[in-house]
């Protein structure tokens, strides 16, 4: 069977081992990867959505912190790829029980699994396991550090609706400060081409935030002037009872997404939410429900998509090698 | 006692007296008896072993202001033996030890208990450093009185800050009564709360919980102002920022009776080392950007700090491979003190002589004990040092039982040859 991986196989490679970051990619790798996505979108429309790409390999998905829809995502990824997918939910109380990030990677590594997909709650933890690891990682997030995945499928669902990444401006509104995600936009997108605005109140901004080449806003009015793409970043609860922001209410009101903020974007900007989201605080539900402007049910999409890419890309050396 | 030891053909290096020729030094009954141009065989008594140094530099032994072992209560990460033979591996013939074991070192059978481990271990000398507060918890002062009479030098809620005003106001009050020396490790723990390493670029990139460098200045700043209001003698441990140094050296300009210190780690490297998530980068004070680490090596060039301290702080691996967030705080550095010091001269920040100044006669002078100096009749702890022998610091070249060194795999440019306390050879290189 003809793969929409198969049909790129003249293309230069992703040679990568691991994908543990968007930091060092270059925009070469972040541009073969959407391509290949984009293969991948097409093939999950229709009702045969198998592949044998990926037939014989383990994939591993490994989650300290829990996540229904990257997890889902990751696994219809591997599915649809042919691979044999394992879920491991791994909780907090269990690595309190004295087992380490290593033995467990030590334990997982004797299982001979080809690829890891890891989701954990400290930053430069997916990075840790990688090194004690022979197979291929990913990594599903880790603390506040990264979430390449998320990044090259917020990437594809921009590319696919606007045409372009470069020269586009992108306001990332909300909980700067904890997010991966925002993290990961902010270098993939600045790679890409893109001008990058964040917009939060100082409490949810990391110190010397333009050191990562973006202009820091605290209105939203100013931060939404002119946007192409407003992404609206979750904002937990615990973090609105006083502590970095006075209360709920306060928050909506000076930065959740309405359309009358909304005005002062481009007449076509469009939303984007990493989801899951909170109606009515980050966002109006009114807003994330107008379908001429929310591409947050796109982005879902576009994960699988994404990760199938990434997962074609991965092994590919596995696979040449056998 | 050991039998007279002569060294001769030795660069005498002294930085109490400004001593700095070639010479020899001649120890009888542990003590120095004689030393100087003059000293050569002809004045060696019967039996007297003579140790050539073939012009070695000849200093005296350092005196580490700030050590921790694991004992009691962390024997895994380093014991008397261990952490006593690493420092006489690196020149140390002193060290202050902290408080923070478990149980901590705030009753004065603790205190006696360190002295008798370190007699028995017979390497460096080892001086207790006793907590402040009861139980190292901040609220209630230790028997501070009582502490000293065992033989605390210093009193410190070792790597907990004394956090209360109140209570750091009346330490300094009380033990003013007996000219004891408070040691703060000056960090406001509610700013730096969470925080893994120092706030700014690198650690908003790493996605890392930082701790502002005005945490540091903020806790100096107070203290300075508690020193003016109840009196004492006040010591901040490793300081690491701009604004700390500033503050310090205003107020030795106004006369106050405040003394400081800095690490090695914190003169040589940079927040850049936690890049890739070591942990072995993970220290407290954080690691700060470049404009706070050549602000330090101007505070110490200029004299507004006073002594290098080690800060030796044992982790086994356990405690360090881990996600950077859950990694224990702390580097080892008793037996790369000297070499890493060095690395100022060599790169013509500071004169040899100014530098071991700051790891000798004037820690030892802060902590009021005799040592630090090459003179006739003090006792005979000194090193012999190769300034310019190169060495690379990896796992197998280091006694600690802990191998968490920011300096693995480093080349440095100076090396401890020799060691001698009270007279008796405690360390000899292997050549």
């Amino acid at each position: 069977m003809i793969g929409p991986a198969m049909e790129r196989a003249n293309e230069p490679p992703f040679t990568r081992q691991h994908l543990l970051g968007i930091e060092g990619l270059s925009a070469e790798e972040i541009a073969y990867l959407l391509d290949l996505a984009d293969g991948f979108v097409e093939l999950n429309r229709k009702s045969d959505k198998k592949l044998q790409l990926l037939r014989g390999l383990t994939q591993i998905n490994l989650f300290f912190e829990p996540s229904t829809r990257t997890q889902t995502s990751f696994e219809l990824a591997g599915k649809r790829l042919g691979a044999d997918v394992v879920n491991m939910n791994v909780s907090r109380s269990s690595v309190v029980k004295g087992e380490t990030l290593i033995d467990t990677a030590m334990t997982l590594n004797a299982m001979h699994p080809d690829v890891l997909v890891v989701r954990h709650h400290e930053s430069g933890a997916v990075a840790l396991l990688a090194r004690h690891v022979r197979c291929a990682v990913v990594n599903a997030g880790d603390g506040a550090h990264e979430h390449p995945t998320q990044a090259l499928l917020d990437a594809l669902t921009i590319r696919r609706r606007k045409g372009r990444i470069a020269g586009l401006t992108v306001a990332i509104c909300g909980d700067i400060l904890h997010s991966r995600v925002a993290r990961s936009n902010i270098l993939l997108l600045r790679t890409m081409g893109a001008k990058v605005r964040v917009v939060a109140p100082p409490t949810l901004l990391p110190a010397a935030v333009e050191s990562l080449g973006v202009e820091a806003v605290t209105d939203m009015q100013r931060g939404l002037e002119d946007a192409d793409i407003v992404m609206m970043l979750r904002l937990q609860s615990e973090r609105m009872q006083g502590s970095l922001v006075p209360s709920v209410r306060e928050y909506f009101h000076f930065f959740g997404l309405t359309h009358e903020k909304l005005r002062a974007a481009k007449p076509d900007a469009m939303i984007m939410h990493p989801g899951p989201m909170n109606r009515g605080v980050e966002i109006d539900g009114v807003v994330a429900d107008d379908i001429n402007r929310s591409a947050i049910l796109d982005q879902v999409e576009m994960g699988v998509a994404v990760r199938m890419a990434v997962l074609d890309a991965l092994t590919r050396r596995l696979r040449t090698a056998a | 006692m050991s039998r007279p030891v002569l060294v001769v053909n030795a660069r005498l290096l002294d930085p109490a007296s400004g001593l700095d020729r070639r010479g020899g030094l001649l120890v009888v009954g542990g003590r120095i008896a004689e030393l100087g141009p003059q000293v050569t065989v002809a004045l060696a008594p019967p039996g007297t072993e003579v140790v050539d140094a073939r012009g070695l530099c000849l200093a005296p032994g350092l005196v580490d202001l700030r050590a921790g072992f694991g004992e009691p209560g962390a024997e895994h990460k380093e014991r008397f033996e261990s952490g006593c033979m690493a420092a006489v591996a690196g020149g140390v013939t002193s060290l202050a030890l902290l408080p923070d074991t478990a149980p901590p070192i705030d009753d004065p059978a603790m205190v006696e208990f360190v002295a008798r481990r370190a007699r028995q271990v017979k390497l460096a000398k080892v001086y207790p450093q006793a907590a402040v507060t009861r139980g190292l918890q901040g609220a209630e002062l230790a028997e501070l009185g009582l502490l000293k009479a065992a033989g605390a030098v210093a009193f410190t809620d070792g790597f907990k800050a004394v956090a209360d005003a109140r209570v750091m106001r009346r330490a300094l009050a009380y033990a003013s009564m007996f000219d004891g020396l408070l040691v703060q490790h000056p960090e406001e723990p509610r700013l730096a709360e969470g925080g893994v390493m120092n706030e700014g670029a690198v650690a908003s990139r790493l996605g890392l919980p930082g701790i502002p460098a005005a945490a540091e200045v903020i806790m100096v700043e107070r203290d300075l102002r508690l020193l003016e209001l109840a009196g004492g003698r006040l010591h901040f441990a490793h300081v690491s920022t701009a604004a700390a140094v500033a503050a310090i050296r205003a107020a030795k300009a106004r006369g106050l009776p405040v003394t400081c210190d800095v690490t090695p780690h914190h003169l040589l490297l940079t927040e850049a080392e936690v890049e890739g998530y070591r942990t072995f980068a993970k220290v407290s004070p954080p690691l700060r950007g470049e404009a706070d680490r050549a602000a330090v090596v101007e505070g110490l060039v200029d004299g507004t700090i006073d002594a290098i301290a080690s800060d030796h702080c044992p982790q086994d691996q356990d405690s360090k491979r881990l996600p950077f967030a859950q990694a224990a705080f702390g580097v080892i550095g008793l037996q790369t003190l000297l070499p890493a010091a060095l690395a100022l001269v060599h790169e013509g920040r500071i004169g040899l002589l100014e530098l071991l100044r700051r790891l000798t006669v004037a820690p030892a002078a802060i902590l009021g004990i005799e040592a630090g100096r090459l003179a006739k009749g003090a006792p005979a702890d000194f090193v012999l040092f190769d300034p310019d022998a190169r060495w690379t610091v990896t796992e197998k070249s280091l006694f600690s039982l802990a191998k968490n060194t920011p300096f693995e795999g480093r080349t440095f440019r100076g090396k401890v040859v020799r060691t001698f306390v009270d007279g008796r050879t405690v360390y000899e290189a292997e050549t």
